[in-house]
């Protein structure tokens, strides 16, 4: 049987991002493929969340930040001249490490997004189904004009996933998106991002082994350079080569838990 | 979910870019009002500086050459002193004498009697400096139709004549010497009332003070003083230093006996409290700026509380500390509401001389001037503002210069 | 080991057994003491302008002369026929504090965003600056600037219609003056927004413009409200360029156009004259002092439940 030539959803091209003469991630090459989740492991301060950043150019707002080498979108750079910040954005959606809903209503939270995006449809269903995908609808759908804020911290961080599709993007990007959540919680984000695989490509950076080796079928192991102290992709390759059998000590090391 | 609900490729692109454009409009929006707060605040030099500058027209009631045959430029002190002398009535002579002795005056001073009680100049139109600038040939074909036997002079009203002269009933004789003079006592009584007490309550408030319910009343408490408006610490200072503490305000008890409450020492302690909230947040914020490690390491070895303030944290607070006093110290210098209250003097030509002086200060020369009618008034009005406009930079430049002086020690 | 009795460790020559107690320091605690006191003595100056003005003001009511409700009902007041009517004086005050507000709210906010959402920061290390002297520079000053500056642009606009002395010039230039509060008041709740919101909103494929002005500034709103409070406490309290370009004849009217005295100039300008100690006129300003102190003070107190509200809610 000949094998499927993978479909990416993203690819880099020697990518270094520097923050002004620091390069904090160093020659970085991936190649995400689509519909799948893909994990980004690495010890604290080796550029996972810098690398994630970049892919929707949220690293645009750090003034001496600065972009060497390609992110691909179907063959397009995004940091071509021509390229627009804000449809890069629309097109990649982020989940953040902390839950930040908006401080307006559950509705609100999710329309908003939509509205500026020039959605033209029926706004009711589509929250409806928002929240239905991010598995939120029976616990909100009695309060939805009541304020986001007085959900649980799972709940805020579904609400936020609910947002981001509702803009349907191609690719969600999740920094530690339970990090800040309790067991139970964390579950249903992971049962969660299972579903949506269906749907989106989901790059995610994450401290815990077991996630990655849970949730995704790709790792990139990341790991500082002991000279230069900027950040750099180690191995990237299916989770389980990954979690098994590693070729690079380094990473035997740290996903069994012996590093440093 | 219906797929395309987003406007995609090339409907996105204008749909974007339309985004953009209103984004756009909107900055302009939001940067004219700034605009207009620069254009205000050039208006307002501008404006100022507008009326202390101009064509002036006046005529003499009395021919200089009569009066003497060199022209009076040239004149030494004594011949101003024997013309003065001859022309002026006894009564009047002796009455300027008992002011301040006649021989002791100096030669500028007796010329400008000489020109005021003699002369007697008469000002009969002035101009503003942009129409003297721009129409000056209207001008001078106006003055040589109406005014025939009127010179006409390009004049700065801010000379420095009008730095050292005292008050005068003729806008062309007056001078801000004794509201300048005012002016500094007022500031000085102000900031020995404030500095002390606003430094201590700070230190309480960040460095002592447990968070309690009267600690919190007190904050509360400075926070709104420093919203009270200052007319009303106007009354404040009216009820309890012009009239209540009348006997220590007027210098009774100190044996001074020519005087009532509405000294400069009443307003200056007025207006020491009316900056005290001021000088005490300014404070706090310079005292919550000081790292805790420093706290922490002076208590490592040792210190007592105080020991650790005074030694270490009030050192490294002092830039910020002197900084926000010099803030305050330019509002007590523009503060004029409270002044009247308080007493003002309306007329006054002798330097104040103590606390327990009668006063007046340069915002009430400002206030009382422009109220005026004449316009030769509002010309010195204007004159005024900019000494009160460059007593305030001078002030704010110290400020600024200490600052990143001090801050370079540590 | 050959002595294996327990023995404590022996303490340093020099050593009794009460050194380590809390020791009475008299000096530091004088000092607190007295560090207390001076913080106390701010309290005391509240004490003293509530019972001064109140003393005053009872004095005012006390004359026969006077009931309290023709103060707070009569739009007359004419001290000289004994008609004490404070709407006349309140209804200047608020023409020309709503004048200001209307002038000080868009600008300020508009400058606020601006310089938080757009400006680079050279452009903010020329525009702040403006801003701090135009707050900087005295009310007298800005009296003679709307005396001799915008009521002469407003009698070419308006003609016969207008005065030398009216409320829309003093509220006008009471609105350039309260500006740079509201604007550097609304810029501190904008920049108190924490970054995860923006950037959700980023995210989302918003614009800068859409991020600030429909997440930031709502989020922004209470702490803007407070400044917008301030504004208003500070528009009601000011006095000298009402004094000097509003004019001074105590009238019932909301007409911008017209002269008419509000509580604070009347009070300079009646306290300014030659008035005798404890006469009905001179008790009357206490009595409008009060009610100056009392709407500002309560003002005041709002806007900083809100501020600290907000800041709650934000940590
Ligand atoms: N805004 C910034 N400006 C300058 N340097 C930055 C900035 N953000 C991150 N860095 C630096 O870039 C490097 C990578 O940081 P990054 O936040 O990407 O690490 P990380 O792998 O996400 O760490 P963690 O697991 O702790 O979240 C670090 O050395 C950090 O100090
Ligand atoms: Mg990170």
């Amino acid at each position: 049987m000949q094998p499927e030539t993978p479909q990416y959803a993203i690819e880099t091209r020697d990518l270094s991002i520097f923050y002004g003469a620091f390069e904090a991630v160093k020659g970085v090459n991936l190649n995400i493929e689509k519909g799948k989740i893909t994990a980004i492991i690495g010890p604290s301060g080796c550029g996972k969340s810098t690398l994630l950043r970049a892919f929707n150019r949220m690293n645009d707002f750090v003034p001496t930040s600065r972009v060497k080498g390609e992110i691909l979108l179907h063959g397009v750079n995004l940091y071509g001249k021509e390229i627009d910040p804000v449809e890069v954005r629309r097109r990649l959606g982020m989940v953040f490490q902390k839950p930040n809903p908006f401080p307006k209503s559950i509705y609100e939270n999710i329309a908003w997004g939509a509205r500026i995006n020039g959605f033209r449809g029926n706004m009711d269903e589509l929250v409806e189904e928002s929240l239905r995908g991010a598995a939120l609808w029976d616990e909100v759908k009695d309060k939805l004009k009541q304020s986001a804020y007085a959900l649980s911290g799972g709940q805020q961080q579904r609400l936020c996933i609910a947002r981001t599709i509702a803009i349907q993007p191609e690719i969600i990007l999740m920094d530690e998106p339970a990090s800040a959540l309790d067991p139970i919680s964390t579950l249903r984000i992971e049962e969660l991002m299972q579903e949506l695989k269906k749907n989106y490509t989901i790059l995610i950076v994450t401290h815990n082994m077991q996630q990655a080796a849970r949730v995704s079928d790709y790792t990139a192991m990341m790991m500082l350079y002991e000279d230069t102290r900027s950040g750099t992709v180690i191995e990237f390759d299916k989770t389980d080569v990954i979690f098994t059998r590693p070729t690079d000590k380094r990473t035997e090391d740290y996903v069994t838990g012996r590093f440093g | 979910m219906a797929k395309y609900t987003y406007p995609q490729s090339q409907d996105l692109q204008n749909f974007v870019n339309a985004r953009y454009r209103t984004a756009w409009v909107w900055q302009l929006v939001f940067l004219s009002a700034l605009l207009i707060a620069i254009l205000s605040l050039s208006a307002l030099l501008l404006n100022v500086a507008d009326g202390a500058f101009g064509y002036v027209v006046y005529e003499f009631k009395k021919d200089p050459a009569t009066v003497s045959e060199t022209p009076l430029a040239e004149l030494t002190q004594p011949q101003l002193l024997a013309l003065l002398q001859e022309n002026l009535s006894k009564g009047a002579y002796t009455k300027l004498d008992k002011e301040s002795p006649m021989e002791k005056r100096s030669r500028d001073e007796l010329y400008n009697l000489l020109i005021e009680r003699v002369i007697q100049i008469k000002i009969e139109k002035t101009y503003n400096l942009f129409d003297s600038l721009l129409h000056a040939d209207v001008i001078r074909a106006e003055v040589a139709e109406k005014y025939p036997d009127a010179t006409l002079e390009f004049r700065s009203w801010l000379t420095p004549a009008f730095l050292t002269t005292p008050m005068s009933s003729k806008a062309e004789f007056a001078g801000v010497r004794t509201a300048l003079l005012g002016s500094l006592w007022l500031v000085a009584i102000a900031v020995a009332l404030a500095l002390p007490v606003g430094v201590g309550a700070a230190i309480y408030l960040q460095e002592y003070a447990r968070k309690s319910f009267i600690n919190n009343i007190i904050q509360t408490n400075i926070n709104n003083l420093a919203g009270v408006p200052s007319i009303v610490y106007g009354m404040l200072g009216l009820a309890i230093f012009v009239r209540a503490m009348e006997a220590f305000t007027s210098g009774a008890i100190f044996g001074v006996t020519d005087s009532n409450g509405r000294t400069v020492l009443s307003a200056g302690l007025t207006m020491g409290i009316l900056v005290l909230p001021l000088v005490i947040i300014n404070a706090q914020e310079a005292i919550k700026a000081v790292p805790d490690s420093i706290r922490q390491a002076a208590f490592g070895v040792g210190a007592t509380r105080w020991q650790t303030v005074w030694h270490h944290v009030l050192p490294s607070a002092m830039p910020g500390i002197l900084t926000g006093s010099i803030l305050a110290m330019s509002r007590a210098v523009g503060e004029t509401a409270p002044l009247i209250i308080v007493g003002a003097s309306t007329f006054i030509s002798i330097d104040p001389a103590s606390p327990f002086s009668k006063f007046t200060a340069l915002p009430i020369q400002v206030y009382q001037w422009t109220a005026r009618a004449q316009a030769e008034f509002h010309n010195i009005a204007a004159a005024a503002i900019l000494v009160l406009l460059a007593l305030l930079l001078t002030l704010n430049a110290t400020a600024i210069f200490l600052r990143n002086r001090l801050q370079k020690r540590f | 080991m050959q002595n294996t009795r327990e023995q404590p460790l022996s303490p340093p020559s020099g050593f009794r057994p009460g050194d380590l107690r809390r020791k009475m320091r008299l000096s530091e605690d004088i000092i607190e003491a007295t560090l207390f006191f001076v913080g106390f003595l701010t309290i005391f100056i509240t004490i003293s302008i509530v019972i001064v003005l109140g003393d005053q003001a009872l004095l005012f009511f006390a004359d026969p002369a006077v009931t309290v409700w023709e103060f707070i009902s009569s739009t007359h007041w004419q001290p000289a026929i004994g008609e004490f009517g404070i709407w006349a004086l309140v209804s200047s005050t608020l023409t020309t504090s709503a004048i200001a507000i209307l002038v000080a709210v868009p600008l300020g906010l508009s400058a606020a965003l601006y310089l938080s959402e757009y400006a680079s920061p050279k452009a903010r290390a020329i525009l702040k600056p403006v801003l701090e002297v135009l707050a900087g520079i005295p009310t007298v000053v800005y009296g003679y600037f709307a005396l001799l500056f915008v009521t002469p642009i407003l009698q070419t606009i308006f003609g016969e219609n207008i005065g030398v002395y009216n409320m829309l010039s003093a509220g006008l230039v009471m609105g350039i003056m309260i500006l740079p509060l509201i604007s550097s008041m609304s810029e501190d709740a904008l920049s108190a927004v924490p970054r995860s919101l923006r950037e959700a909103a980023y995210a989302m494929g918003a614009t800068p413009f859409e991020a600030s002005v429909q997440v930031v500034l709502p989020a922004a709103l209470s702490g803007i409200g407070a400044a917008v409070i301030v504004g208003i406490s500070r528009a009601v309290g000011e006095t000298m360029i009402v004094a000097v370009a509003s004019g001074a004849t105590s009238k019932f009217t909301f007409n911008p156009l017209e002269a008419a005295e509000t509580m604070t100039a009347h009070i300079a300008r009646i306290s300014g004259g030659d008035l005798s100690y404890n006469s009905v006129d001179y008790n009357s300003l206490f009595a409008i002092a009060l009610m100056l102190f009392l709407v500002t003070l309560v003002l005041n107190l709002i806007s900083q439940w809100v501020v600290s509200k907000f800041r709650e809610q934000y940590e």
